[in-house]
């Protein structure tokens, strides 16, 4: 379960506040105009941004204070997920371990990830020879390997048309099943939001507000996000 | 939850201690203005007025040259520009030894003299000195002028062309402009580096009319052991440095032409004597910087096999200075462009580029005077050489190495973060692959700069000489031969380990 207690964040003239709770395994759609807060909020709970004040829990646990990547988070961002430098293996090793000191177990993990995603013997290619499709695979195969309970999503597959981003969710959707993982997902898209998620933080007037059932939000939205959808 | 990274921080302290601090250690030892005689005066004015005629006679004659080359295409251009990088690496004392054997007593060029009756010309002296400060500074001075000129849109020169234009009314509209604004920037340049020139001085100059301060530093240290006088001229010298620095930030006039599309575009350069003027500019200035390297080459090269082994250890010895310096340079740059790149560290920058304004025989001065109680300078010469390299290669490693730390926080810091890559895992599969092409070019700069620095090494060691110092000695006893052949290995080194250093950064 994450708990986000009274937090308040502060960037030059935008702030937001956030006083909310999210359960265990839920999908939750995050959802509002733009520069409304979403990515604001996903870097708060992912540890790229301090609160000003408030406090972040995770399972009663406080994480406020450590660093993004020994959070329970995994994280996919807009753009730049992968390093184009390293091969699809190594891409998807980092998850198991930062240092790529991977024994011969661990290598077969990485094989069978990617074979989870359905890119079976693409170990050793770089990420540049890859489609966007393909490239989104190798980071849902690592965040599979990483298996953290609480999947932070940033618009990552917005690049893609609209079958091969619903082909995406429903593998995020898989993954999150088997590893049992909460997500958050940012979106501006109703029905990723519908399809995906029952319920849905909406971000309004500075205020992450608590989850509500997504459809009904959508059906009959608040003014601000009416003009927002159109 | 912000991760502290003190590494940086404390590098930046470090090098600001050890530069301000063998800066006070100068400031300390010195005596008071009345320390100094007449003949350090002298040196002032001579420092002052050279820099200034250096300078002017490296911008002047830069414009024809970089004129002809925006507005002409020819076979060999490309080469020609890459070749006016060349300097930059080529170690000084080289460049020396080959305007010796054009301009020298038994050079071509006093031959020519002797065949048709002339007088003879000497290149030691004043004209000796300014003359190797322009040989240097002109291929700089035709890049940076050539950029201008690259930087005017072409379509403004098509809408001059449409608008039937003269030469005249381009060099009124465009070309004048530009001029005013690039030349003063350029003009400083030139001066910043003639101010602090020291091996030119030391080969070419001397006497009551030739010498600067930096070689009135090194006289006055080696010579006279009057480290309070070395100390004084020291300060002199920063002040210089430092009166300059300020005049460049009032100088820097940014050129106010819009931005243009940047399409490859084929200029018409004017027919007629133009075109003939432009051919000769070309020619002149190619020849006036080929002409001393290929000579020096035609002696040296030949010979380099039968080279004493004074010169192959000297060689070895150099080498090996000159890698450790490069990889000493290399890590404290990385370290304080990372730090940078985190942001919140205006300081760290200054502090890396605070050898700008350092001189290494000051430095070197200062650190041994504040070393002499510990340790005999015979056994400090070699490490405060490589130090002292080191850390004058940091201001260009930094320059090369800022912008790509910034691109790289930028594009893959949070996906670092958020995998928990750290230490040496992040240096390892992010940091060095990604910065392997400005880490190897710094490196290879910093290699070549020490590889042929001819300047701290001087103060002290003579037992084992670095190659630049041994082709110092070998042209003090008069043994031209020997010291063309050192001089072309010297070359022939410090290219080879730019090469290898930039080439390695290209492979990785």
């Amino acid at each position: 379960m994450l708990e986000l207690r009274d937090i308040t964040v502060t960037l030059d003239d935008f702030s937001l506040h956030a006083d909310l709770t999210v359960p265990a395994a839920a999908h939750m759609a995050v959802i509002g105009a733009s520069g409304s807060g979403k990515s604001t909020l996903l870097s708060l709970i992912g540890g790229f941004l301090a609160p000003n004040n408030g406090r972040i829990l995770w399972d009663g646990q406080d994480i406020t204070a450590i660093p993004p990547g020994q959070r329970p988070v995994s994280f996919l961002f807009q753009d730049q997920n992968l390093f184009p430098h390293l091969s699809v293996a190594q891409n998807v090793g980092l998850g198991l371990r930062p240092d790529l000191r991977l024994d011969r177990d661990q290598q077969a993990q990485v094989s069978h990830a990617l074979a989870e995603v359905g890119l079976s013997g693409m170990e050793r290619r770089r990420p540049a020879s890859l489609s966007g499709g393909q490239q989104s695979r190798v980071a849902l195969a690592r965040i599979l390997l990483r298996a953290r309970p609480l999947l932070l999503l940033d618009e990552p597959f917005a690049a893609l048309g609209p079958a091969l981003k619903s082909e995406m969710l429903q593998l995020v959707a898989r993954i999150a099943g088997e590893t049992r993982a909460t997500v958050l997902m940012v979106t501006h898209d109703p029905r990723d939001a519908r399809s995906f998620a029952p319920r849905t933080i909406l971000i309004e007037g500075g205020i992450a507000h608590a989850p509500v059932p997504t459809g009904p939000l959508l059906d009959d939205p608040p003014p601000g996000l009416r003009t927002y959808l159109g | 939850m912000i991760r502290r990274h003190p590494a940086g921080a404390i590098i930046a302290t470090l090098l600001a201690t050890l530069i301000l601090g063998t800066l006070a250690a100068v400031a300390w030892q010195a005596r008071g203005l009345s320390g100094l005689g007449p003949w350090d005066w002298q040196a002032v004015r001579f420092t002052l007025w050279q820099a200034v005629v250096s300078a002017i006679l490296s911008a002047l004659l830069a414009i024809p040259v970089a004129r002809a080359l925006a507005r002409r295409r020819f076979r060999g251009r490309a080469a020609l520009v890459t070749l006016l990088g060349a300097p930059f690496i080529l170690p000084v004392i080289v460049a020396i030894m080959g305007l010796i054997s054009v301009f020298g007593r038994n050079g071509a060029l006093n031959d020519g003299l002797r065949l048709l009756g002339l007088p003879e010309i000497s290149i030691y002296g004043w004209q000796g000195v300014i003359l190797a400060h322009v040989f240097f500074n002109l291929p700089l001075s035709v890049r940076l002028i050539l950029q201008g000129w690259q930087a005017i849109p072409a379509e403004r020169f098509r809408l001059a062309e449409s608008l039937g234009f003269t030469p005249r009314d381009r060099l009124r509209h465009l070309e004048l402009p530009m001029l005013r604004a690039v030349l003063p920037g350029v003009w400083l340049a030139v001066f910043l580096v003639c101010l602090t020139s020291f091996a030119v001085a030391l080969t070419l100059g001397g006497g009551p009319s030739a010498t600067t301060v930096e070689l009135a530093i090194y006289q006055a240290f080696r010579f006279d052991f009057d480290l309070g006088r070395a100390a004084m001229l020291g300060l002199v010298q920063i002040a210089l440095s430092l009166g300059a620095m300020t005049l460049a930030f009032r100088i820097t006039i940014p050129a106010a032409f819009g931005a243009g599309m940047q399409e490859t575009h084929t200029p018409h350069g004017p027919r007629g004597w133009r075109r003939g003027a432009d051919t000769l500019a070309i020619l002149l200035a190619a020849v006036f910087l080929l002409w001393p390297i290929l000579s020096v080459t035609a002696n040296g090269l030949p010979r380099i096999a039968a080279l004493p082994t004074e010169v192959w250890s000297a060689a070895a010895r150099s080498i090996v200075m000159a890698i450790c310096s490069a990889f000493l340079a290399l890590t404290l740059s990385l370290i304080l462009a990372l730090a940078v790149a985190r942001g919140n560290s205006r300081w760290i920058e200054s502090a890396g580029m605070l050898p700008i304004v350092a001189s290494p025989l000051v430095l070197g001065t200062g650190l041994f005077i504040l070393l002499r109680g510990w340790f005999a300078p015979q056994t400090l010469a070699l490490p405060v050489t490589v130090a002292i390299n080191a850390i004058m290669a940091l201001p260009f490693g930094l320059r090369a190495l800022i912008p790509a730390a910034r691109i790289l926080r930028a594009d893959y810091g949070r996906l670092a973060a958020s995998l928990d890559m750290r230490g040496t895992a992040r240096l390892r599969y992010l940091t060095l692959p990604r910065l392997a092409r400005p880490l190897g070019f710094a490196g290879g700069l910093a290699a070549a700069l020490a590889m042929g620095d001819l300047g701290v090494i001087t103060l002290f060691a003579q037992e084992q000489p670095t190659l630049p110092l041994k082709l110092y000695q070998l042209m003090n006893s008069y043994r031209m031969e020997d010291a063309a052949a050192c001089a072309i290995l010297l070359m022939l080194i410090s290219f080879a380990l730019f090469w290898i250093f930039d080439r390695g950064g290209r492979l990785a």
